[in-house]
């Protein structure tokens, strides 16, 4: 395992408006790993994810406490600007969402359009994220084709593309898969896995077979608090916690 | 139990409400193709190329309508070109900034209830604000001004609903991608938005052209000898032409009247072409 966390999530709480949804998290995610969230609906996952990029404050009387630190540095600090911070942090949403108006290659290369300036060797970028993506070979004859006109499954390998390519360290993913058929999620799983390679990846799932096949670590959460994090294996074979063991195996959720 | 005799009164009950929305669409267009028509019999005899091109005159046989056409096109350009950048401008601060700020749900309340106010209400403002007060005169300017308020809440309204149609996955996958608020509503929000903003704004700029009460109490001119040379020159517009020749007392007028209306309702028709053209062209890029 390697020693210094990637981020490190401290005494986070988080709320709309009244309603506090986290309690008090704390969490050491491991670098260039795949960490999976899992838990029942409604137990705080996405917000957790979206409150690692400062998405969760874009939402009206959305309100985080305690300390996230990446890399050591507090990304909650004043002097933090949410905007680059979330290039450096990159989100793939449970729905694929490709820009309906741009075509293939302009979607790959969204992060960069959007912020200011597309470089000249554009192709390359294109190639290499598609590629990093797995969906070259199927797209590479119609690059100027609206992003929207690919099936599901290749539209959120497009926005996992268009996620790498502005070369964050950290990518968040929100239930990549649920929105998807089963050979596409067969895919998308791979591909997660691949990443993980160089990548610290954080990927929340309802799916407890997909945790256990595509992740290093998984977190169990509930009702908005950490029950139990630990390695995959260890997490899936014998957890610690009574609540841990009934949710994987099945007596509710 | 399954026999087809039972369902009789659910299928007499489903062909009669067929049949009464059929009358809804009927009714409504027949009255319309009788107006239409009954103008074009009475249109035909004087719309020719001299009739667009010549000026007003007292004898019905030689008056045309080209200082009023040309009125039309000026105020309504100038209209357009203020009222859709603010409107539109108003519409992404109501949708993307004020965001279920009290100040936004009281200033939407407020548009929603300026879009049901008499346009004449709007002429009389125009012409104590524009006329009187900033000392634009009886010009094209003022005209312009006054018929921009009167549609500056349908812009806002037709652009607002435009905007909020656009999913908000796509500004969050815009967000996630590190892009402000600006670059997401300037290259991801705006173009979606577009087809449904062309639209309404076209739209209501073929309500403005139709417009007289207004332009009565602003001050446009029924009888122009000249065409308007620039933003403080006095102007005729279409319908305030054909307002004047119908209350001649000579019945030659009522004829030019209807080939007036004929006139109008080309350009009307052009506009709203446009604007479906538009919206195709724009929506072609996406599904």
């Amino acid at each position: 395992m390697s020693s210094t966390p990637k981020l490190s999530i401290s005494e986070m709480d988080a709320s709309y408006g009244d309603h506090q949804v986290l309690h008090s998290i704390d969490m050491q995610i491991p670098a260039q790993q795949v960490t999976a969230l899992i838990g029942p609906s409604g137990c705080g996952k996405s917000t957790y994810l979206r409150c690692l990029n400062r998405m969760h404050e874009l939402t009206t009387s959305a309100t985080v406490n305690g300390t996230v630190e990446l890399d050591g540095a507090d990304i909650y600090h004043d002097d933090i600007d949410p905007v680059l911070l979330r290039r450096r942090i990159g989100m793939v949403f449970q729905k694929p969402a490709p820009f309906p108006t741009w075509s293939i290659a302009d979607n790959v290369l969204a992060g960069m359009k959007l912020t200011g300036g597309v470089p000249d060797n554009a192709d390359e970028i294109v190639e290499k994220a598609l590629k990093g993506a797995a969906l070259w070979d199927e797209v590479k004859d119609k690059l100027d084709k609206p992003g929207t006109s690919l099936s599901g499954g290749q539209q959120q390998r497009l926005c996992i593309a268009r996620a790498i390519t502005v070369e964050p360290d950290v990518l968040l993913m929100d239930e990549p898969c649920s929105a998807i058929d089963p050979v596409a999620t067969a895919r998308v799983e791979n591909l997660i896995h691949e990443l993980g390679e160089n990548y610290t990846i954080v990927v929340v799932t309802h799916n407890m077979q997909q945790a256990a096949r595509i992740s290093d670590k998984t977190a169990f959460l509930m009702m908005g608090e950490l029950v139990e994090f630990d390695d995959t294996s260890k997490l899936f074979s014998n957890p610690a916690k009574q609540q841990t063991e009934d949710y994987i195996t099945g007596k509710f959720g | 139990m399954m026999n087809k005799d039972q369902r009789i009164g659910g299928r007499i009950a489903e062909w009669g409400f067929r049949t009464m929305c059929l009358a809804a669409v009927i009714i409504p267009l027949l009255v319309l193709a009788t107006l239409v028509i009954d103008v074009a019999i009475d249109g035909t005899q004087r719309l020719s190329w001299e009739f667009i091109s010549s000026y007003p005159s007292r004898i019905a046989e030689q008056a045309g309508v080209l200082p009023a056409l040309v009125g039309s096109l000026f105020v309504i350009a100038m209209t357009g070109l203020l009222a859709i950048p603010i409107g539109v401008a108003a519409a992404v601060y109501l949708n993307e900034y004020g965001k279920n700020s009290w100040v936004a749900n009281i200033i939407e309340i407020n548009i929603a209830n300026l879009a049901g106010v008499p346009s004449v209400v709007y002429g009389l403002l125009g012409l104590g604000l524009f006329v009187r007060f900033a000392g634009m005169g009886r010009s094209v300017l003022a005209a312009a001004c006054t018929l921009a308020l009167l549609i500056l809440p349908i812009v806002i309204m037709a652009s607002r609903e435009a905007l909020r149609s656009v999913p908000s996955s796509l500004r969050e996958a815009s967000y996630g991608l590190g892009a402000t608020k600006w670059e997401t509503i300037r290259q991801v929000v705006l173009p979606m938005a577009l087809p449904g903003i062309l639209t309404g704004t076209i739209l209501s700029i073929s309500r403005a052209i139709g417009e007289t009460a207004p332009l009565i109490v602003v001050g446009a001119v029924a009888y122009m000898t000249f065409l308007p040379d620039g933003l403080n020159s006095s102007f005729s517009v279409l319908p305030i032409q054909i307002y004047d020749w119908t209350t001649r007392p000579q019945a030659e007028f009522l004829i030019n009247a209807a080939a007036g209306i004929m006139v109008l309702l080309s350009v009307m028709l052009l506009l709203n072409t446009v604007a479906i053209l538009l919206r195709n062209k724009y929506q072609k890029r996406m599904y």
